[in-house]
């Protein structure tokens, strides 16, 4: 997924170039958010990061929700230095799939988080201390919410279109569900109406290695010099063997060894295969920039999901907007295989809705629309959907 | 490859669809199977006030249907329209696609699952021009409206419109109209048309209904 740095962002005219991350404080008490779970929360800060101009008619933002643990630096650099650019890079920005020579596109972190927007990680007001455990349980109706308030903040009343992969089409879903007037259209990409049973498992499993972390201290850890950061890694190396694909792990690693061409026989050895030190990394990395209670908040949240338990059945909350859909899976996806993507479908053909469906052929299961060697496929397809919702609204 | 074996689809088509639309009621919810590129699907859209949908394999064409703003399903006929909910539309469209799909018959009492009528243009091989091949030179025929080669012929199976009334005797689906195309127009009567006729429009409804 990483590009190497061939211009600076100030130079590369593909690119959004340089980004400040800005936020806002909403909800201020009196006026908290009542979440889900009936607790209130106030005042909540959201981070956000927006890309392109927004017209002076203001129907040409687009939302792109993040998915699970990523961020609101969706493109372009934060510092000329900084060595990778935002997680959708390839895919936002002048000319690219989402166009911000056209439109005006907003990502904010999610609530829950551990990016900027109000988390475990902030300081509870009452207390002065970082909410940690106690910050109170969150459904990604509660992140639609606030973000919701944020759209509101930044003065546009319905969005041309909202935008997300994994946990971020649910979020998409929600925002169909919940907001049938704001959007002019959905993207829903490796996505579902609710996590699989067999999803909900990975994700146990995960929470189950953060707290059985001796260092996770009941979820009061920040202030300490040693964090929690093996329960957290393990979860990520579980995640993330669900991100890829038999295929893709085949392709990439096979069953090289890490070390030399023999095998060590020796129990002790980390990683005898390339695999092996591959998710290692990738736990490593993970401990550096994310939060063992924000991980704990999300994929409860995650699992918790469930469009049809929230709103009713498909074929009714979604007829309540007349959004256009577009709703792509990819053929290698185990976490949200293509099955989640059809039911949607169906429920918007049930509903008579305007929907577009298509499912790609890629080895790199869940994590393919994060692939650059896959947009390409993304972009011929995302490009021109977004090209005609927004002609069609013009014409009328 | 000869000349005349050149494919020359647009005139033909444009007939096709002048033919097809005039059988479709305005502001009427379509399903095109096979839709191509989505023309026929705009112009119903645009010219009918019709709500559509499209269903195509082709990724290249797919995607000119999403430029055209025609909301389309990348599905294989092949495997079923088990997504789509019964009784979803008013008409199908099944121009040119009947004779390439493996099970024609349970594919056309899918169709009229999902549609109340179906729209089926199917190529007549009993038209003259194909019985002459066969006859006199023993080879699979190759004709201005069937211009493939046997070995790259998407066509798996070749009827004509004696065999597709026998199937609808046995399918769960009556023909409520039949309009041979000859030359490069419909013809409602026409003499001889199994031998005259290159390709056929039939109209078809549940026998139930």
């Amino acid at each position: 997924m990483a590009t190497d740095i061939e211009h600076t962002p100030e130079t590369d005219p593909r690119s959004v170039g340089l980004v400040e991350k800005q936020s806002v404080t909403l909800f201020h008490p009196p006026h908290e958010l009542t979440l889900e779970g009936d607790k209130s929360l106030g005042p909540i800060t959201i981070a956000y990061e927006t890309y392109g101009q927004l017209n002076e008619a203001r129907d040409n933002a687009i939302f792109i929700c993040h998915a699970l643990t990523g961020d609101a630096h969706v493109a372009g650099r934060r510092r000329p230095e900084d060595r990778k650019p935002g997680w959708w890079d390839a895919f936002v920005g002048p000319g690219k799939g989402i166009d911000t020579s056209k439109y005006f596109v907003i990502c904010a972190n999610v609530l829950g988080g551990c990016q900027g927007t109000t988390g475990p990680t902030s300081p509870n007001p009452a207390t002065g201390a970082p909410y940690g455990i106690n910050f109170p349980f969150l459904t990604i109706a509660d992140i639609v919410r606030v973000h919701k308030a944020l759209i509101d903040y930044l003065g546009i009343d319905r969005l041309l279109g909202v935008v997300g992969g994994s946990l971020g089409g649910m979020q998409v879903l929600e925002w169909a569900a919940r907001y049938p007037d704001s959007i002019r259209s959905a993207v829903v990409l490796a996505s579902g109406p609710r996590l699989s049973p067999q999803g909900i498992a990975f994700n146990a499993v995960g929470r189950r290695a953060i707290f059985t972390d001796p260092r996770f201290r009941d979820g009061d850890y920040y202030g300490q010099e040693d964090k929690p950061q093996f329960g957290l890694a393990l979860a990520r190396m579980i995640a993330h063997i669900t991100y890829l694909s038999e295929k893709s792990i085949q392709m990439k690693f096979g069953r090289k060894l890490q070390h030399s061409d023999e095998l060590t026989y020796d129990l002790q050895r980390e990683t005898e295969f390339q695999i092996e030190s591959y998710l290692h990394y990738q736990g490593k990395r993970f401990v550096e920039r994310f939060d063992a209670n924000s991980y704990l908040l999300l994929t409860r949240a995650m699992d918790y999901f469930d469009l049809e338990e929230a709103h009713g059945p498909m074929r009714e909350s979604l007829a309540r907007t007349d959004a256009r859909f577009l709703v792509v899976s990819y053929t290698t996806d185990w976490l949200f295989p293509t099955g989640q993507s059809r039911e949607i479908v169906s429920a918007l053909l049930d509903a008579r809705r305007d929907v577009t469906f298509l499912e790609l052929d890629s080895p790199h299961g869940h994590d393919a629309f994060l692939i650059e060697s896959e947009l390409p496929m993304l972009h011929d397809v995302v490009s021109p959907f977004f090209d005609v919702t927004y002609a069609s609204h013009a014409r009328h | 490859m000869c000349a005349k074996r050149l494919h020359m689809p647009d005139p033909l088509d444009i007939l096709t669809d002048a033919l097809i639309m005039s059988h479709i009621e305005r502001g009427s919810r379509v399903i095109d199977l096979g839709c191509g590129d989505g023309r026929l699907l705009n112009r119903l859209k645009v010219e009918h006030d019709c709500s559509v949908l499209g269903v195509e394999l082709d990724y290249k064409q797919f995607v000119a249907c999403v430029s055209r703003g025609v909301p389309v399903l990348q599905a294989n006929l092949n495997k079923g329209l088990e997504d789509i909910p019964s009784g979803s539309f008013d008409f199908a469209v099944f121009s040119q696609t009947l004779q390439q799909v493996n099970r024609p018959r349970a594919v056309l009492e899918e169709i009229l699952r999902i549609a109340r009528r179906a729209l089926v243009v199917v190529p007549n091989f009993g038209h003259w021009k194909v019985r002459l091949q066969v006859v006199l030179q023993g080879r699979a025929p190759v004709t201005d409206s069937l211009p493939y080669e046997w070995f790259e012929s998407p066509n798996v199976h070749f009827l004509t419109m004696r065999d597709f009334r026998d199937l609808a005797m046995r399918g769960n689906f009556r023909i409520v109209n039949e309009l041979p195309i000859i030359g490069n127009r419909a013809v409602g009567r026409a003499w001889l048309p199994n031998l005259r006729a290159h390709s056929a429009l039939y109209v078809l409804e549940r026998s139930g209904d």
